[in-house]
Formats: C-alpha cells, structure tokens, sequence
C-alpha cells in the first residue's frame, strides 16, 4: 500500500483541518469533534441540514457543507458510520431553533448512529426529523433485507433539500422534498480496481486483471456480479438500463444526470460514459436538463463510476437550479 | 458464584485482550461479507474501555455497565458501536445498586441486553448476526442458572459463531451479498464469541459449588 498520509490513525481529523485551513471563510470545525459545520451556522430561521457517514468520500459530505446545501457533515472513521455523540453535536451546532433534517445513507450502522443521534436531539427539545437515501438499484430491495443502499444520488438529495431549506421552507416541507428527490432517483456504479482504507493496509477485495465488478458498493462491498473488462459503451448501457427500468422513466421526461467517479477514473472516462448515457436518453426521447459530471461520492482510490438520474418536475427543477456555494459544489 | 465490580473489570481485559490478538481476523472476516472495519472498529472501541475503566472505582456494577455502553457508543462507530454499547446499556438497571449478582442475575441482565439488540438491529435468530450467538448462549445461561458451568457457555458460543457460515445474511452489510454470503462466519458473531469467551475465562476462576 503507497499512500500520501502520516499516521493511518488520524487520516480523519488532519483530512478536515486541512480542508478548514483551506476553507476558514466557510467551514468551522466544532472544537473536538469530526464535525464541520457552515461558518455562520446556525442560521437564523432556517431548517438545519445534517449529513455524514464514513471517511473516505470526498468531497462527501463536508463537502458540500455550505449556502444552499448542508449546515453539518458529521465525519466517520474510514468507510465506518460516525458515532451518535458526533451526530448530535452537529445537531446542536446547526439548529437555530427551525428544526434539523438528518439526511443518512441506508446502511445498518449509518442508520442506527443517527437514529440513536436523534433520540439525544429530540431529549432535548430539538426538532429532528430524518430521511434515509435509497438510491442503488444494483442491490435487491425487500422486507426481508437491510434495502437498498444509500450512493451517490444523496448529493442531489443535499443539493434540492438544501434550496428548499434557504428558501424558509419548515422542517416538514425540507422533509417532503426531501423524500420526493429520494423517490425519483437512482443510481448504478461499477467498480474497475478496488480500494484501501488506510488502516488496514490492503485491498478490500480482488479483481483479477481483466475483471471488473457490476453493482460495487462504494465502501468496497462487493457488487452483484464480476464479469471481464468491457467497453465503456457497454458499461454505460448496463448501469443506465437497470436504473432507467426501476424509474420507470417515460418519453418526455425531463431528468438530471450525475455522473460520478470513485477516485481514481480520469474525468477523460467518466465523459466518455456520458457520451453514451446522453445518446441512449436522447434516443429514448428523455430530455436531459442538466448533466453532473466529476467526483461526488468516491469510494478513496477505487477505479470505477456510477450513474444516477433524476426524474425532475417543476419544484425540483427550480430547487435544482437555485443557489449554492460549497467546495464541491457550485450553482 | 458470584459476579462483581472486579470481575467485570477484568472480563473486558480478557475481552479487550482477545479483541486486540484477534483484530485482524475479525477484520478478514468482515472484508469477506462486509467492509472490512469490525475488527479495527472493535479494537479501538474497547481499548478505550479499557483506558476509561482500568484505574477507576465504580460503586456498583450498574455504573461500570453505563459508562462501558457509553464509550462503545461513542467510540467504535458503525453497526457495532450502537449495537454492543446497546447491550451493556440494556443490562445496567438490573445491576442497579448492586456490587454483587449470581449468575441467575447476570443472565436476566442479558436477557435484557438481547432484546435491546433486537430493537436496535431489528435483525431475528437466523439473519446471521450476532444474534446468532446471544440467543441461544443467553437462553442457556437462562436454563442453568447458578449451576452454570463456564466451559459449556464457551463452547455452545464457539458452536453457535460457526455455525452462522451456513446462514445466508438478512441483515447488515452481508445482506447485500444474498447467497453469497453463506459459507462465512458473521463478523458480529465472531466478537459476540469471544465475549462470552472472555466471560467464561473470568467465571472459571471460581470454586464451583454443587
């Protein structure tokens, strides 16, 4: 393993007092936690936005803590959920008496962390609600099992609930919005070489040479399924099919597309793919009304892409276009 | 047999002990079905267990069971941190004011302790979880009681951990892998056993009177 780092036990806490020292006009780190929170938070009036989870996604979550997005990303170890108590520092941090919406990532640990988070907020009196971020389509959603997994759709979930909350909007309706963006997104990814947390030293699974993996999670969890190497053409069809299929997306519909890397895919590729995701929308007569393309949720140094859609309406539009102003992004 | 503030202390130095040798492998195990933070993850949380305990008193085993829930909590992150620090949480009003239990107690206080982690995981025996092993080890230590021989709670835990490879995972991390999770031991089971492991150590330290 060959990283750029001085200690595999304090990657968390020199990454966020670097990315302060980068950004002391915007970002303030709550004395003692791994929270970052927007640096006039809490803001007067508005609706409080907390989300977070495991290190090691930039620029998710802290960065998109800002005007028009999060108030709070609250920071976990490598790939593992932050603890209650962080959580609820954030909480505390952000609510400026309007209530706090905790956007959490459907994984077990995310889930409990920051319910459990929500159970010290509202004992004291704090208004939390929560919304749970379900956008991978390559893992099964049943009764029966944990559900789908939260990816990278979540920073469109941040960017929509965030306009929603600087326009005034109460906890309620953020809370609605919220859910609306949850229910008309979804996301793929595939992973091309895996990735390693720092702490343990080696890869979190193999891929042989000519392998990739269909459906990675993006903590190195293993996808649906290893087939050999294709072309991008061929893994844009794969990925857009599956997420198009469960949107149920009709002729006429108006979507935003994102296009993510997962650390280590030159943005040279991820064009590449959407190259192919604009013609097949374009033959399929879905209107594409905007296109994000970059790195918004990685999985550390994985190779690798997703792809998410968004089924938008009117609001989400007009939520979608409104201002922001973080470090990773920008209307 | 009686269980007390001492010994408590010194099932977590077994527990933490284990827990540190063992790291790694808890760590493998995770990075076959899950993502590969358990072991680091259990490491960290208990050793500060440790550090927080060690040199403190503790009036009754109630606080010690708070305050080692609390570190937990807010120290191992992920799915194990809510979940184990929920267990020693759970326990602790049954030991309200007591320096001393039996065993009968003790197991009430799992008990208690198993149905929390039910609630907080939302995860059944058979979901191949650490459930997998507190049930049928709290159930057992239910049946026997005060006659409880440590030896047969160690095994029936080692037993119950292996057995969770042939489970097919409902919850967690795992769950996503379907049928491909069979055929590994679950993570959580693994650390479940050795803390019922570290218990029996401490347990066997006594004269049994039958």
């Amino acid at each position: 393993m060959k990283k750029l780092i001085n200690d595999a036990n304090t990657v968390v806490q020199e990454m966020l007092e670097g990315m302060v020292a980068a950004h002391p006009n915007k970002l303030k780190l709550l004395p003692d936690t791994t929270v970052l929170v927007r640096a006039d938070a809490p803001v007067k009036g508005k609706v409080g936005l907390v989300s977070g989870g495991g290190s090691g996604h930039e620029p998710s979550h802290a960065g998109y803590v800002g005007v028009g997005m999060l108030d709070g990303a609250v920071s976990g170890e490598v790939f593992t959920s932050p603890t209650p108590d962080q959580v609820f520092e954030a909480i505390k941090a952000v609510d400026s008496g309007s209530g706090v919406l905790l956007i959490i990532k459907n994984y077990t640990g995310d889930v409990m962390n920051f319910e459990m988070a929500a159970e010290l907020a509202e004992a004291e009196g704090i208004n939390v609600a929560k919304v749970v971020v379900n956008d991978d389509v390559a893992v099964e959603n049943s009764t029966y099992t944990t559900g789908r997994r939260g990816i990278a759709g979540t920073v469109l979930v941040h960017k929509i609930a965030g306009a929603a909350a600087e326009r005034g909007a109460t906890l309620e309706e953020v809370e609605a919005i919220a859910n609306k963006v949850i229910d008309n997104v979804r996301s793929m990814g595939m992973a091309l070489t895996p990735c390693t947390i720092p702490a343990v030293g080696k890869p979190g699974f193999s891929l042989g040479e000519n392998e990739i993996e269909i459906g990675m999670g993006i903590h190195g969890e293993p996808g649906i399924e290893k087939t050999s190497i294709q072309t991008a053409n061929t893994i844009a069809e794969t990925l857009l099919t599956k997420v198009l299929d469960d949107l149920n997306i009709k002729q006429n519909d108006k979507v935003a597309v994102l296009i993510n890397g997962l650390g280590a895919t030159p943005l040279m590729e991820l064009y590449i793919l959407n190259k192919k995701v604009a013609s097949i929308l374009d033959e399929q007569h879905v209107e594409i009304y905007d296109t994000f393309v970059g790195e918004f949720m990685t999985a550390l140094e994985m190779a690798g892409c997703s792809i998410s859609v968004l089924k938008l309406d009117q609001e989400l539009m007009e939520l979608l276009d409104s201002h922001a102003n973080t470090l990773a992004f920008k209307r | 047999m009686e269980f007390d503030v001492p010994k408590a202390k010194h099932w977590m130095m077994i527990l933490n002990s284990k827990i540190q040798d063992h790291k790694h492998d808890l760590t493998d195990l995770d990075l076959a079905i899950g993502d590969g933070d358990h072991g680091l993850n259990m490491a960290r949380g208990f050793q500060e267990v440790m550090n927080k305990i060690e040199n403190k008193e503790y009036p009754d085993l109630s606080t010690l069971f708070k305050e080692i829930g609390m570190t937990i909590i807010s120290k191992v992150g992920g799915a194990s941190g809510p979940l184990y620090g929920t267990a020693f949480i759970k326990a602790s009003p049954i030991f309200q004011d007591k320096e001393s239990i039996t065993i009968s107690e003790l197991a009430q206080a799992f008990n208690a302790s198993l149905e929390g982690l039910k609630l907080r995981g939302n995860a059944q025996i058979g979901d191949k979880t650490m459930i997998d092993v507190w049930e049928p080890v709290v159930t057992f230590m239910m049946e026997q009681g005060d006659s409880l021989h440590p030896n047969d709670l160690a095994q029936l835990a080692e037993k119950t951990k292996e057995a969770t490879k042939n489970l097919e995972a409902k919850k967690g991390r795992a769950a996503y892998l379907g049928k491909r999770s069979i055929g590994h031991i679950d993570p959580g089971a693994a650390s479940s056993c050795y803390l019922f492991e570290a218990l029996a150590n401490v347990l066997e330290g006594e004269d049994f009177d039958e």
